[in-house]
């Protein structure tokens, strides 16, 4: 009997590892070790024979089985793997074939320095305050503190719109019209900026644009002063610009604010970059506003976007922003 | 305004460095704009005598000097000029100078030899244009060495260009800066002295002074025997560098005086002015002058005029004389007028005309109308000639009256801690005069600052004065906290998520030309703008349409076809209803693929509104400028709130577009209002779900959609989901109808269904579809 059992593990183990294909070793399987296979034939007869010698036909039978079950196994591993790298040999790509196709698209250079001023402020503890492009002659410039006839009106080239009575309905020249709605629409304390687009009559060149965009910001609180307008163009400054650079009022004039400054950027290299204008809210602005001005008071700022956006990244004309040349704005 | 350094120092012994004063120019808000040094440019720039010209051999376009330049040794240069003769004296740049236009003078080698600096031509030392030859002095007119700019009397300056702005009447001259600086500067300051005693009033001449409420003041003076010739060198040469031609003593005078103490003024021929009598009146409507540029001007109503006895108009008053009574070679006597005009006015008819002048820009802003009699006197002591006398008319003038500043309300503004001592030393000396009222000041302005009339106009100059630089930097103590809108996050949303569908963000130009509208399909202009700069820019918008397919015509024209471009901009409708203050304005965004079919469209559509949580659907429809048959609203909470398809093909043939265009637009603020912010979450079904398909045969004049909606009705709450996954034309299918073939998922929320629960509503979505639908099941 042992013979037996060593001539079926010997033969089977040897058409085991003869087997081509998974399919094949299968039905080998189920031949060799399976319920109706030689192996358990023989393994019904164990229970006629000696205790000893049941116990060593017992261990050979296992020794067999074992064996068999060995090949199997490591015949379906090497199957296994040959069937695999024949699979990926027959699915070699060359992804340098490969060439774009889909692409995504660009923020427009407005928009993302937009977004960043706007993040930047958010982060000095500003809300972000919206209104329309077409305004009322009031909320542009009469309460604003420019009088009917206003010499300084003469400092935006505005332009009206066929509304309402002639002269009363214009594109906004700045974003303060914002500002006014925001003072006249929720109670103090206010800390907004107003981000936007604006208008004048201008012609497109190089450095002009009769279309282009603005930030503003607004703060009224109770004892806020031109220091605290200071320090919040130096930390705008330092965020938006970076740590090493500096910032610096110098006295102006806008009907709306009193006292008036431009401020001016300084780089590290100690040159200058002319930014924006600034001061504290003029008096007469707070009162038509609604606002007792012995009670109220804060500071508003505003400059373009357009140029600082261009500047940055050695644009040198402000046409291509409207051009919408897709090599343009796929740059940045 | 420009100022010199040299005039400056006339009223005040400026003598901080260069830097310092520009700086502090700037810091008192009088902006320097330039700053030119005068004379500057020409260091190591000698005369030097021609010792000896020799040709070279080997070259015919340049010759050999030898000259003296006052050195110890003759200095070699080669020279490319040939216009001067041994003996003449000519300007030698020694090596290492730095010409005026920037080149340095190095030693270089030619031919061989070395030319140790270089002889220049006028133009080399931008003294003229003139850059034909080398510059010649005239025999004997200096010693070799002497440097150029003491030969040719070049006085060092500084020019400074300074933006005045329109609060700063007093800075419109020169001696008004020098006021602001030496107080800045802690400097004594003196107007200039004059020695004319003043005549008393005039015989020669008269005034009728017309229209007080625009005439403050009228004074007519009368200054006989002028010889009129050049004038004395040193005011041409301010005048000059100022940037006003020179041309006679009279008028010369005349500019010096306004440029020097702000107050304009004209001086008339006497003999052309009848009787010496000078007026102010309205002018009539369409009442017209030459004014001494030559040009006719036409007058209203509102303009103020001066006039002769005969009640002839000879000048635009504050503005313009007027040709007719010009100063000549052969003037003797003048009358000069100086006068305060009304402000506003002055502004209104220049703007009217078009026409600024410097003295139009310091009347705009305010003169002095106490300065006029030192303007007097000092244009006689400049001129010369004997002063007949003075008629001196008022109207109304502006009066000031003192105003209360609270020393607590200088700290307040400014976050300063000024004693009531400060405010008072920073205010004196730019000549306000201060009267102590307990802590705070009673403060009368000067009659040159009109622009100072109520408190914050003094707590600015105290600020100004005081120095912006010293007020310090703080950050507000209060707290307060940023952020955006719900509104503000969801457009970022919907900017990010049209980059990811492949859009790049365009900024067309927002106005239109006339006719856009209509080419685009969109009507008429609608809301226009009454003064615009070109016509090509007149119109706003009512759609995105008309400047994106601009922008996609420019990118087509350039060979650029792979373009997908969206815009989020406003519009502009008249509104609905017509009281309204403004115009109906929304925020839209519009969205154009080129070489896509609507069907992009809509799959941008929907994939964006998936991304904001929007249930919109869409209703076939034709829209404005979008193809008739491949159009549809976008409809939510049941009102159209954007349109999607493809834009009409003669559309796309009138913007000069040969690719089809995908086009979506929608009202932003109606979408972004209603988005996923603010929804709740939906749970989901954790048992397992079931599907099947189901084919229906359809009509083509039944939408899909119209299908879709029947499936969901009947299909009730175990329906969760159903797709269209296929579209079928063709064999086994009547013309004019297609298959459409939808997959539907089942899924109850509590249990596994049974294959009875599926059976069941199969058989009732099919039932439902085919009544309610020209449909039928396909087997």
């Amino acid at each position: 009997m042992l013979d037996q059992i060593a001539r079926i593990a010997d033969a089977g183990a040897a058409e085991v590892a003869a087997a081509a294909t998974l399919d094949e070793l299968r039905a080998f399987e189920t031949r060799l070790l399976g319920k109706k296979s030689e192996l358990n034939d023989l393994k019904a007869k164990l229970g006629g024979l000696q205790p000893d010698e049941r116990r060593t036909v017992g261990l050979a039978f296992n020794d067999a089985r074992a064996r068999l079950e060995g090949a199997v196994e490591s015949r379906r591993a090497a199957l296994a793997t040959a069937h695999r790298a024949a699979r990926l040999d027959a699915e070699r790509l060359d992804l340098t074939e490969v060439v774009a196709g889909r692409r995504l698209g660009h923020l427009h250079l407005v928009t993302q320095a937009l977004e960043r001023l706007e993040d930047v402020f958010v982060g000095l503890g500003f809300t972000v305050a919206e209104g329309p492009e077409v305004e009322t002659d009031w909320r542009n410039f009469g309460a604003l503190n420019f009088p009917p006839g206003h010499p300084a009106r003469d400092m935006y080239d505005t332009l009206y719109v066929d509304y309402g009575e002639p002269g009363a309905t214009l594109l906004r020249t700045h974003t303060s019209p914002v500002q006014v709605r925001v003072m006249t629409s929720q109670p103090p304390p206010i800390y907004s900026v107003m981000p936007g687009r604006v208008f004048r009559q201008d012609t497109a060149d190089a450095t002009h644009l009769p279309v282009f965009h603005q930030i503003e910001g607004l703060v009224i609180d109770r004892d806020i002063t031109f220091a605290h307008l200071a320090g919040t163009i130096d930390a705008f400054t330092k965020a938006f610009f970076g740590g090493g650079f500096a910032s610096r009022l110098r006295p102006s004039y806008f009907p709306f604010t009193e006292p008036s400054a431009e401020f001016d950027i300084i780089r590290p290299d100690g040159t200058f970059l002319e930014l924006g204008g600034c001061g504290m809210v003029h008096p007469n602005v707070l009162a038509n506003c609604g606002l007792d001005p012995e009670e109220w008071q804060g500071f508003a700022f505003g400059f373009g976007i357009d140029r600082l956006a261009i500047t940055r990244f050695g644009v040198d004309d402000m046409r291509d922003l409207i051009t919408n040349d897709v090599r343009f704005l796929r740059q940045f | 305004m420009k100022v010199l350094l040299s005039w400056l120092r006339e009223f005040a012994p400026f003598d901080a460095p260069v830097e310092r004063i520009s700086h502090d120019l700037s810091m008192l808000g009088m902006a320097v704009e330039e700053e030119v040094h005068i004379g500057g440019g020409l260091d190591g720039i000698v005369v030097a005598r021609v010792l000896e010209l020799r040709q070279h051999p080997d070259a015919n376009k340049i010759q050999r000097v030898t000259v003296d330049a006052g050195l110890a040794d003759p200095v070699e240069v080669w020279c490319g000029a040939f216009n001067m003769a041994e003996g003449d004296l000519v300007p030698l740049a020694t090596v290492g100078t730095t010409m005026p236009g920037g080149m340095e003078i190095g030693r270089r080698k030619i031919l061989g030899e070395y030319s140790n600096g270089m002889l220049c031509s006028p133009r080399e030392l931008e003294l003229s244009d003139e850059g034909g030859g080398i510059l010649v002095f005239a025999p004997g007119s200096a010693e070799p060495g002497t440097p150029i700019r003491d030969a040719l009397g070049i006085e060092a300056d500084l020019l400074w260009d300074l933006e005045i702005n329109p609060n700063r009447p007093d800075a419109m001259s020169v001696a008004g800066v020098a006021r602001d600086l030496a107080a800045y500067h802690d400097l004594p300051f003196a107007l200039p002295s004059i020695q004319h005693p003043g005549a008393g009033p005039s015989t020669v001449a008269g005034v009728r002074l017309g229209a007080p409420d625009l005439c403050g003041r009228f004074t007519a003076t009368v200054i006989q025997g002028v010889t009129v010739g050049p004038s004395d060198p040193t005011i041409a040469r301010r005048l000059t560098l100022l940037g006003m031609r020179p041309i006679n003593n009279v008028v010369d005078v005349s500019n010096y005086v306004m440029l020097e103490l702000g107050q304009p003024n004209h001086p008339y021929d006497l003999v052309k002015v009848p009787g010496g009598v000078l007026g102010t009146r309205r002018a009539k409507d369409g009442e017209t002058l030459v004014t001494l540029d030559g040009v006719e001007r036409r007058f209203t109503a509102d303009d103020l005029l001066i006039v002769d006895r005969d009640d002839r108009a000879v000048g635009i008053a504050g503005i313009m004389g007027g040709e007719n009574t010009e100063i000549d070679d052969t003037t003797t006597d003048l009358v000069v007028e100086m006068a305060w005009f009304q402000p506003l006015a002055v502004s209104k008819t220049g703007r009217r005309l078009g026409l600024r002048t410097d003295a139009s820009s310091r009347f705009e802003k305010g003169c002095d109308p106490a300065g006029i009699d030192r303007a007097i006197g000092r244009f006689v002591d400049l001129l010369g000639g004997t002063c007949e006398g003075t008629v001196d008319e008022r109207g109304e003038l502006p009066q000031p009256v003192p105003v209360r500043l609270r020393t607590a309300r200088v700290n307040a503004i400014l976050g300063t801690a000024l004693a009531p001592d400060d405010v008072r030393a920073e205010l004196e000396p730019i000549g306000f005069v201060v009267a102590a009222a307990g802590d705070d000041h009673d403060v009368t302005i000067p009659s040159w600052r009109p622009d100072c009339a109520v408190e914050i106009d003094l707590v600015e100059e105290v600020g100004r004065h005081w120095g912006y630089d010293r007020i310090g930097a703080s950050m507000p103590a209060s707290a307060h906290f940023g952020e955006l809108t719900v509104r503000q996050y969801e457009r970022r949303a919907v900017r990010r998520a049209l980059i990811g569908l492949g859009y790049s963000e365009a900024m067309p130009m927002a106005f239109l030309a006339p006719g856009d509208q209509a080419r685009a399909g969109l009507g008429d202009d609608g809301i226009t703008i009454t003064n615009p700069l070109v016509a090509d820019e007149s119109v706003l918008r009512t759609s995105l349409l008309p400047g994106l397919l601009k922008s996609v015509a420019y990118n087509l024209s350039h060979r650029l076809d792979d373009v997908a471009l969206f815009e989020i901009g406003h519009v502009f409708r008249r509104p609905a209803d017509p009281a309204a203050d403004l115009p109906d304005e929304r925020e839209h965004l519009g969205a154009a693929r080129v070489g896509a079919e609507a069907p992009a469209a809509v799959e941008d559509w929907l994939a964006l509104a998936e991304h904001l949580g929007l249930d919109a659907g869409i209703v076939a429809a034709t829209s404005p400028g979008l193809h008739p048959t491949r159009a549809a609203d976008i409809v939510l909470d049941g009102s159209i709130v954007g349109a999607v398809g493809e834009v009409d093909p003669g559309v796309l043939e009138a913007f000069g577009i040969a690719a089809r265009v995908s086009w979506l637009e929608v009202d932003l603020g109606r979408i972004l209002d209603r988005s996923y912010a603010d929804r709740p979450f939906s749970p989901f079904s954790r048992f397992p779900s079931s599907d099947i398909d189901l084919a229906f045969e359809v009509d083509d004049a039944t939408p899909a959609a119209v299908v879709l909606d029947a499936i969901r009705n009947a299909g009730g709450d175990l329906l969760v989901a159903v797709r269209l996954f296929d579209v079928y034309r063709g064999a086994g299918v009547a013309p004019g109808r297609r298959s459409l073939a939808y997959r539907l998922r089942f899924q109850a929320a509590d249990r596994t269904l049974t294959d009875g629960d599926v059976a069941g509503a199969r058989q009732g979505i099919i039932a439902a579809v085919q009544t309610g639908l020209p449909a039928v099941l396909r087997a």
